[in-house]
């Protein structure tokens, strides 16, 4: 049964696990999560759940929204997202996710939007090695060529070069679930996930955790 | 509370004592050797404190056969038996980094009188 959460990174600690171990870990406010509404193969092509996260003022949902939350029965929630199940009617409209449908151990997909980096050089957004800095070098951090020569005699289509870096969405994959509070709504996974503090994060179970 | 401040504090040791630069340790630290643990002292001088709350770590330095040996050691860290406090000295900075470039009777540390 696929599920998930929708969350609030925290931000980053560490803790010794185990009684031993200190390893890194991200505190993410983890639900709970609302099912506002069920979509089905017939009605809307696909099966998924979508769900509610966090309070908002009233004053801030827009009416369309609120004809929304009012036929599913539940108070309007900030963040709406849909998870893929293979079954919805295992779900029911009103129904709260917690923090507990994961344990530790489990692995975890973990969807944030990273933070945005602005405009940057090919160094730092695709790695580039740089020319030397010093010894009368005159190519230091430039991105060299980009084929206007004989051949390909013309600039290849998606060429790695200076531009926007970050604010997208990205997935972590196969992070581990260390500990969870379900009476705080919390969830620490170890290592890193995209995203500032306060950012949205989506938690699923991880989809290549089989091969584990 | 900050949440985050909340898990730190519960990871925290209560039962550590008040640490100086320049005093004299016995750093009683926990080992794994495969299925047994057992317990190593680390005897020196605590040259550094870093970090605030559970992330703050102490580094221990100890002149063992001639060479310099320095730990540095997670003080909320569970493996920590304890720690006791030998002696004291009088030091005029936080990081005492400059030990490291001294040896025999110039890296001496002059102790401080505690009643």
């Amino acid at each position: 049964m696929a599920k998930g959460l929708i969350g609030r990174k925290l931000g980053m600690t560490q803790i010794f696990m185990g009684g031993e171990e200190l390893i890194p870990v991200t505190v993410v406010e983890a639900g709970p999560c609302t099912v506002v509404q069920k979509k089905t193969r017939e009605a809307d092509g696909y099966d998924a759940i979508q769900v509610g996260f966090g309070d908002v003022k009233p004053h801030k949902v827009n009416r369309p929204l609120k004809g929304h939350f009012r036929k599913a029965g539940v108070e309007p929630r900030r963040i709406l997202r849909e998870f893929r199940v293979d079954n919805p009617d295992e779900f029911e409209v009103g129904q709260v996710l917690k923090a507990d449908m994961f344990q530790p151990g489990d692995l975890v997909d973990v969807t944030g939007f990273s933070k945005g980096r602005g405009f940057q050089g090919v160094i730092k957004r695709h790695g580039f090695g740089g020319g030397r800095a010093s010894h009368g070098s005159m190519f230091h951090r430039a991105p060299g060529s980009i084929g206007a020569k004989e051949h390909p005699g013309k600039v290849w289509k998606g060429k790695k070069m200076a531009g926007r870096m970050g604010a997208r969405r990205v997935t972590v994959q196969n992070l581990q679930v260390v500990e969870v509070d379900p009476e705080r709504n919390l969830i620490l996974l170890r290592g890193a996930v995209p995203g500032a503090k306060n950012g949205t994060v989506l938690l699923r179970p991880a989809v290549k955790a089989g091969n584990r | 509370m900050n949440v985050i401040d909340m898990l730190e504090r519960e990871q925290m040791r209560m039962d550590v004592p008040y640490l100086r630069p320049g005093d004299k340790l016995r750093v009683h630290y926990r080992i794994r050797e495969g299925q047994k643990v057992r317990t190593q002292v680390f005897e020196g001088v605590l040259i550094a404190k870093k970090g605030g709350g559970v992330r703050s770590t102490i580094t221990v330095r100890k002149v063992s056969f001639g060479i310099g040996v320095e730990r540095t050691f997670p003080v909320h860290s569970p493996l920590i038996e304890k720690i006791d406090v030998v002696s004291r000295s009088k030091v005029r900075r936080a990081k005492l980094y400059y030990l490291r470039a001294l040896r025999g009777k110039a890296a001496r540390l002059k102790e401080l009188r505690t009643h």
